[in-house]
């Protein structure tokens, strides 16, 4: 159902042709388009009519340069004021006080036991914390049995009172414990709440006052559409909580609701959930969620695990051919076996802008580069460096030799071509890390 | 709100009402503004029912459809006062639920075979046990197949479930090969005589194709024990989802071939609007909706109380609530 926005743009943006600078008469469809982009992704009616409000005024009046086409200005300055809007960097997350006291807070649902466990093991692994857990949910069936679950899989000590009612009770208990027993992290686990329900909103703070935690997380998920804006705030008006954590990141959702939360109550995104495993845990990266609202992909994560398996020097040295446009079918293989080298081709290709929705319903696995591995290969390297001279005998041969056809060995070199002026483009446009594994995204169209 | 005391009346409809009345009131709200206080068809009236229908989270293109349909009826018919378009839009809306609004089944097989899945936390446990309790309540012998064998303690939480309902349940241990559970489940069910059978299964997001193919085996291996089973396959959405709800209902419905929509989370402030876009582009009902965490929370979704949970029944209701 979502459309890549930059091909939203380039359509809207073909009226534009020929004017030199924007204006506010040639850049309403545009407009229109980055707004039902934003409700798509579940952005709050409000924010987005006020971000697009924002961009409008930033871009009136700006010059069209020959290089840039008006729709990537346009998506540069969305973009921006996107990651601004998000906080711009990731938000700090330090352990402070004896026993630093965390309450997590949210809708029921939203992953609050799951994320108790992940940021237990958090404090254990990455600070050196000996945390104690706090099984405060004493109404959801179970949830106790939950807690204690995964406490026992991270090795992290569960405090519960099976069969007590009273949470408010439980946590002071869990605070005294735990300073008895030398633990210097406490995550308290609470109930899901409405944030509607006073008597729930009435006790959650009179636990807020009996541990006077550290940090309040306010957990949401990344799926939630225009109601994040009023339980955001609501939760915010009660608690004054002093974090988010925006879960089940790992599917498929744009997630805007981040986006309206921070721009509502201003809070600091400070951890994502990106699986249900106990180390799935990530911390936030504005522009990356920038990226993901605009339906960009997620290149710099692409590029982060690309560098795992690239060395620098590959790298700078690809990067250096990108830039004077001597990329050519040689690299474009290699960089083919890297990609496989970096683990299942799906994943990999729903990170890459535009990708998630051409890949839908496609079955696709390693084989699937095999037949422009067998095109390539069937070139001589002269061939391979200097595509141009592929006249239609030599066509016919490489179509022999890799046993395609002419029409195909066309489309690769075609998709080639393509891809080579999109980097340029970005190269241009960003420079550095990202340039390196853009050229991948051509690979698809 | 005098309005809603008429239509709900009744007690079994008293906690529906208390529920859905929470989440109503915004967009009543809303809705009774733009409808009041005008007279005229005018373009600033059509962007306040755009907001209107967006906050509800029923999507940019759902409401586009509604409201260019609108605009072209009201031109084609000449219509331009604004009870008129009141009556179009409503229309409209329950338009986009056509052929969709069966209500429960009616005939059942014995065993009637449920199988419940969805993404994490959208309250498929808690929905089952309600479901249970139902069928109980209706005297039906019902037995739980506890295939979430994946997040922790799932298995314990649905067995409180079963005791609060007062039915059976058929579990194994964690980490247990779900398909196997579902399997014992029915053969349990067969040899125990049950009337009605609900298989829980683990949460998981649509985008995991993994996962999502365990769930086709899951529902696959029914059939073997049950011909036909699953009679019934649910998808639970939380109300409170955006529009991935879309994408959700389209990537479980390829793989275990959803008969109906369980819409959860309804006494909070959302209003589950993304289940008109379903509606519309995916042609599945909505069989029920989650209205609290109480056992008797969950009620039959009645199609013209849910529109009405959006929209002031007519003009003079609206005004008169617009006046209170």
């Amino acid at each position: 159902m979502f459309e890549n926005l930059q091909e939203r743009f380039e359509k809207a943006f073909q009226t534009l042709k020929g004017h030199g600078q924007i204006t506010e008469i040639n850049i309403g469809e545009t407009l229109k388009e980055v707004r039902k982009a934003l409700l798509d992704a579940d952005v709050d009616f409000k924010t987005a009519k006020e971000f697009t409000q924002r961009v409008k005024e930033k871009a009136l009046g700006q010059k069209v340069l020959t290089s840039i086409k008006p729709g990537q200005l346009l998506i540069k300055i969305t973009h921006h004021e996107l990651t601004e809007l998000m906080g711009s960097a990731a938000a700090p997350f330090k352990p402070t006080g004896n026993p630093f006291t965390v309450l997590m807070a949210g809708l029921q649902g939203a992953g609050k036991t799951t994320h108790s466990g992940k940021i237990a093991q958090l404090l254990k692994d990455k600070h050196g914390k000996k945390p104690l857990l706090v099984a405060c949910d004493v109404h959801r069936p179970a949830a106790v049995d939950q807690l204690m679950v995964l406490g026992d899989s991270i090795g992290v000590e569960v405090y519960a009172e099976p069969g007590s009612k009273d949470a408010v009770h439980i946590a002071q208990n869990a605070i005294a414990h735990a300073k008895s027993n030398g633990h210097n992290a406490v995550i308290v686990d609470t109930a899901g709440r409405l944030a509607i329900d006073e008597a729930m909103m009435t006790e959650i703070q009179s636990i807020r006052s009996a541990v006077k935690p550290e940090e309040i997380l306010f957990t949401v998920d990344a799926m939630t559409g225009q109601d994040a804006v009023r339980t955001a705030k609501a939760f915010n008006d009660a608690l004054d909580f002093t974090g988010v954590v925006l879960t089940k990141l790992d599917g498929d959702t744009r997630g805007g609701a981040a986006l309206a939360i921070h721009s509502v109550v201003g809070k600091p995104i400070k951890f994502v959930g990106v699986g249900e495993k106990m180390d799935a845990l990530d911390t936030f990266h504005p522009n990356r969620m920038a990226d993901r609202i605009l339906g960009m992909g997620d290149v710099v994560s692409l590029v982060e695990r690309a560098q795992d398996v690239i060395s620098e020097k590959e790298a700078a040295a690809l990067e250096a051919k990108i830039r004077k446009n001597k990329f050519d079918l040689e690299d474009f293989l290699n960089q083919i076996q890297q990609l496989k080298k970096m683990g299942n081709i799906k994943d990999l290709m729903s990170m890459i802008p535009g990708m998630s929705k051409a890949l839908k319903g496609i079955e696709l696995d390693d084989d699937s580069f095999k037949q422009v591995e067998c095109i390539i290969q069937s070139m001589t390297p002269v061939e391979r460096s200097k595509p141009e001279i592929l006249d239609s005998r030599r066509k016919e041969r490489v179509a022999k030799g890799s046993g395609t056809d002419i029409a195909q060995v066309n489309r690769l070199l075609k998709q080639f071509q393509d891809m080579k002026k999109m980097m340029q483009v970005m190269t241009k446009g960003k420079g550095g890390k990202r340039s390196r594994m853009a050229g991948l995204s051509a690979l698809g169209r | 709100m005098s309005f809603f005391k008429r239509i709900f009346s009744g007690k079994q409809k008293e906690s529906l009402d208390s529920g859905l009345a929470k989440s109503r009131t915004n967009v009543f709200q809303k809705l009774t503004k733009v409808f009041t206080g005008r007279r005229r068809v005018d373009e600033d009236l059509m962007e306040e029912l755009e907001e209107a229908l967006i906050t509800a989270d029923v999507g940019v293109e759902t409401t586009m459809k509604i409201l260019d349909r609108l605009r072209k009826r009201a031109r084609f018919e000449a219509y331009a006062e604004v009870e008129e378009l009141y009556t179009m839009l409503r229309e409209e809306i329950a338009g986009l639920f056509e052929g969709n609004d069966s209500g429960p089944v009616k005939d059942m097989a014995s065993p009637h075979v449920v199988m419940v899945v969805g993404v994490n936390g959208v309250g498929k446990t808690t929905s089952i046990g309600k479901l249970a309790w139902r069928y109980k309540q209706a005297g039906k012998r019902v037995l739980l197949g506890a295939a979430d064998t994946f997040r922790a303690a799932a298995i314990d939480q649905l067995t409180v479930w079963s005791e609060r309902a007062g039915v059976e349940i058929v579990a194994q241990h964690m980490g247990a090969d779900p398909a196997a559970v579902a399997y014992d489940t029915l053969e349990a069910a067969v040899a125990r005589n049950s009337e009605v059978v609900i298989i829980d299964t683990a949460g998981r997001l649509h985008n995991k194709r993994g996962l999502m193919e365990e769930l086709t085996k899951v529902r696959r291996i029914m059939d073997r024990i049950v011909p036909g089973a699953p009679h019934e396959v649910l998808l639970v959405l939380d109300g409170s989802t955006g529009q991935n709800a879309v994408e959700q209902a389209k990537q479980f419905t390829s793989a275990t071939e959803v008969t109906g929509l369980v819409l959860t989370k309804l006494d909070g402030t959302a209003k589950g609007g993304v289940v008109l876009a379903i509606s519309d582009q995916l042609n599945i009902p909505v069989r029920y909706v989650g209205i609290g965490e109480k056992m008797e929370d969950l009620q039959d979704f009645e199609m013209i109380e849910f529109i009405d949970s959006l929209l002031p029944e007519n003009w003079e209701d609206a005004a008169q609530a617009a006046q209170s």
